[in-house]
């Protein structure tokens, strides 16, 4: 008998069990998406972690002068300085970049529109440690900061939160504070870091921002590249070193300011990451499972009329190949419709879930496989071994089968 | 037995010392208790007998729909028992039509489809085969009920689709149990002038029933009782 009779009882048979066919599809379609959202929330929050550990560029230590989740708190505590950043910038050999950095929300005004920017005063090295692009015009200078020049550079969604764009704002003036500043460049999107989006950002020079904002030598944050090849903890230690020093700490006293390494700290939000994708994984296969209980618990419910069906097939002059391959086929087409429907659901789970709750999502492939395959595997074997013991009885017993 | 079988001068059926055994735990079951008979070609058989005295038993052994626990069957001269399962499945196609007690239809196709399942087996191109189930239908007057479901149709609707789909092959080998038990006398008799056209057409015929008026069109009738035949002879003669 030719595959494609074969195929058209097979689907005919779909078609009169519809509703058989459908709950049968249903475990599959709910294990294959379960599993194919769940893996792809897993690795999409990996997968962001590791675009933010590429944005870091190397090892950036960050040294605050208290640490850093109380820094609300201990404001009066600021005691690093410019005089800070320069002595490590000149002692020691480890560094490729010391960036200083003073952050303040002020409100910005460019015509008649205003809206409230974090204002970072900072180094013209700031773009080169932390991996910036400028887009359009340029990044300040070493004699804008020593000029204390009124010059900003704006991050790359600035431009459309004041109703323009980077090519029209660049050589115009916005006011920060009242104070009129001189737009000379763009920068490219960096993209969010996690718990803050450096893209609505502005920097100034940090001369400028000390001379007209803070009127000190303080400063919040300085960021320190540690040079490739140069173990991280030789260079904290050459901090501490430098820092302890300039600040006059007494031996035993403690450090009046923190170094975190944010590096470190992604590694180990990485670890969680990977916990809370197996997790997910395991609960979609537990979910998976329970659909091919599913699958399982249908084709038993219906062997009894297979079973019949067979019977008569068979005493019409149907061989056993004949039954195996109809069965085959039927199974088939459900596990790869549902397979199919399955997938498509998933993807359109993730891609709710990053459109809609914002997570980051990629679908796997290895997911797709492993769902596809064990769905597929479930309705095989119970819809062929049935069949196949059926198949061997004498038309008669398949008939009597109860 | 001859040296070389020839299917023409052969029994159509041979029957030899069969046996068919249940085992319903210590107690041993006879369906059929040392069985032989024989049949020749165009044979016109009635069976009778009491209610489990094993005639679909008997008639399942000759339909190769059963496997028999001692004993000899020669289909056609041939040796069933050696038969493999894809002669056996020919044979069940192409040689045989059969009639069951109890229909046994596909519940979820139509009349139409169950009628087109031998066909479809027998390797029979989808437009001739939709042709030849629908011309078997009309035969046993269904042509008003072709997309019907089992579960549609009257017992004797159903009846009629299991004699139509036993006859749409056109086996040489008609085994049919108790076709007419569920039609009206009328309908009853108009099946039983289509196995007589049959019958004249060359066909061998085995029909069981419980009706001595059925049993008449029949040349032969064999009395079965307790898995044993009993007696064996032309029809008409009544003891
Ligand atoms: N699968 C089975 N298991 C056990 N016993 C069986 C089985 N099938 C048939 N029998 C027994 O074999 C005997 C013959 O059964 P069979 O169906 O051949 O009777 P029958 O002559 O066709 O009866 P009826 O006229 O009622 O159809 C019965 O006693 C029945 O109980
Ligand atoms: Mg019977």
């Amino acid at each position: 008998m030719l595959l494609g009779e074969t195929l058209l009882i097979a689907l005919q048979s779909i078609r009169c069990n519809l509703f058989r066919a459908s709950l049968t599809m249903l475990g599959i379609i709910i294990g294959v998406a379960a599993v194919i959202t769940m893996v792809a929330l897993g690795t999409g929050a990996r997968a962001a972690i590791d675009e933010q550990m590429a944005a870091l560029g190397g090892n950036i230590l960050s040294i605050s002068s208290s640490h850093w989740f109380n820094r609300g708190v201990a404001r009066d505590q600021d005691t690093l300085t410019t005089d800070d950043a320069h002595a490590l910038a000149i002692e020691s050999e480890y560094f490729d970049g010391v960036v200083p950095e003073i952050d303040a929300r002020q409100q910005v005004e460019y015509g008649n529109r205003n809206l409230i920017s974090t204002i970072l005063g900072t180094t013209p090295n700031y773009e080169e440690v932390h991996l910036f692009e400028v887009a359009i015009g340029r990044m300040f200078n070493e004699s804008d900061d020593s000029a204390r020049r009124r010059v900003a550079v704006l991050g790359s969604e600035i431009p459309g939160m004041l109703e323009t764009d980077a090519s029209s704002i660049v050589g115009r003036k916005i006011q920060i504070r009242s104070i009129s500043f001189d737009v000379i460049g763009v920068l490219e999107s960096k993209g969010s870091s996690g718990w803050r989006n450096p893209d609505d950002d502005i920097w100034i020079p940090l001369s400028t921002a000390q001379f007209r904002v803070t009127g000190n030598k303080l400063v919040e944050n300085i960021s320190v590249k540690v040079r490739d090849g140069v173990a991280i903890e030789l260079a904290m230690v050459d901090i501490e070193r430098i820092l302890r020093r300039e600040h006059g700490i007494l031996p035993g006293a403690d450090n009046d300011f923190s170094i975190m390494n944010r590096k470190q700290f992604l590694d180990s939000r990485q670890e969680a990451t990977e916990v809370f994708t197996y997790l997910l994984a395991g609960i979609a296969g537990v979910s998976l499972v329970v659909g091919g209980i599913g699958i399982m618990n249908i084709m038993l419910v219906t062997v009894t009329e297979r079973t019949r069906e067979i019977g008569i097939r068979k005493a019409m002059g149907a061989t056993k190949g004949n039954i195996m391959l109809q069965f085959l086929v039927e199974a088939m087409t459900l596990c790869l419709l549902g397979g199919g429907l399955g997938l498509a659901l998933g993807a359109g789970a993730s891609y709710f879930a990053a459109e809609f709750a914002g997570w980051q999502t990629q679908i796997s492939f290895a997911s797709v496989v492993m769902a596809f395959t064990f769905s597929a595997a479930v309705g095989l074997v119970f819809g062929i071994w049935p069949a196949k013991r059926a198949a061997g009885l004498d038309p008669i017993d398949a008939l009597r089968y109860e | 037995m001859s040296a070389i079988p020839d299917s023409q001068t052969q029994p159509i059926i041979r029957l030899e010392d069969i046996e068919r055994t249940y085992h319903m735990g210590a107690e041993t079951i006879h369906a059929l208790h040392g069985v032989s008979l024989t049949m020749e070609r165009n044979e016109y058989t009635a069976v009778m007998g009491p209610s489990g005295s094993g005639k679909s038993t008997m008639m399942n052994v000759i339909g190769c729909l059963d496997t028999p626990t001692a004993g000899n069957y020669w289909l056609n001269g041939q040796l069933v028992s050696a038969m493999n399962d894809r002669q056996l499945a020919g044979a069940r196609n192409r040689d045989i039509g059969f009639v069951f007690q109890t229909f046994n239809l596909l519940a979820r196709m139509t009349a139409l489809h169950n009628v087109e399942v031998p066909l479809i087996y027998a390797g029979v191109k989808r437009k001739e085969r939709q042709a030849r189930a629908r011309q078997a239908l009309d035969t046993v007057g269904l042509a008003d009920r072709m997309l019907h479901r089992p579960s549609e149709m009257s017992g004797g609707q159903r009846q009629r689709v299991a004699i139509a789909r036993a006859l749409v092959t056109e086996p040489s080998i008609l085994l049919a149990d108790e076709p007419t038990g569920n039609l009206d006398s009328s309908t009853g008799a108009e099946i039983m002038r289509l196995f007589d056209i049959l019958h004249e057409a060359g066909n061998t015929i085995i029909v069981v029933t419980h009706e001595p008026y059925i049993a008449d069109h029949a040349r032969r009738v064999i009395r079965l009782s307790d898995g044993q035949i009993t007696s064996d002879g032309p029809s008409g003669e009544m003891e």
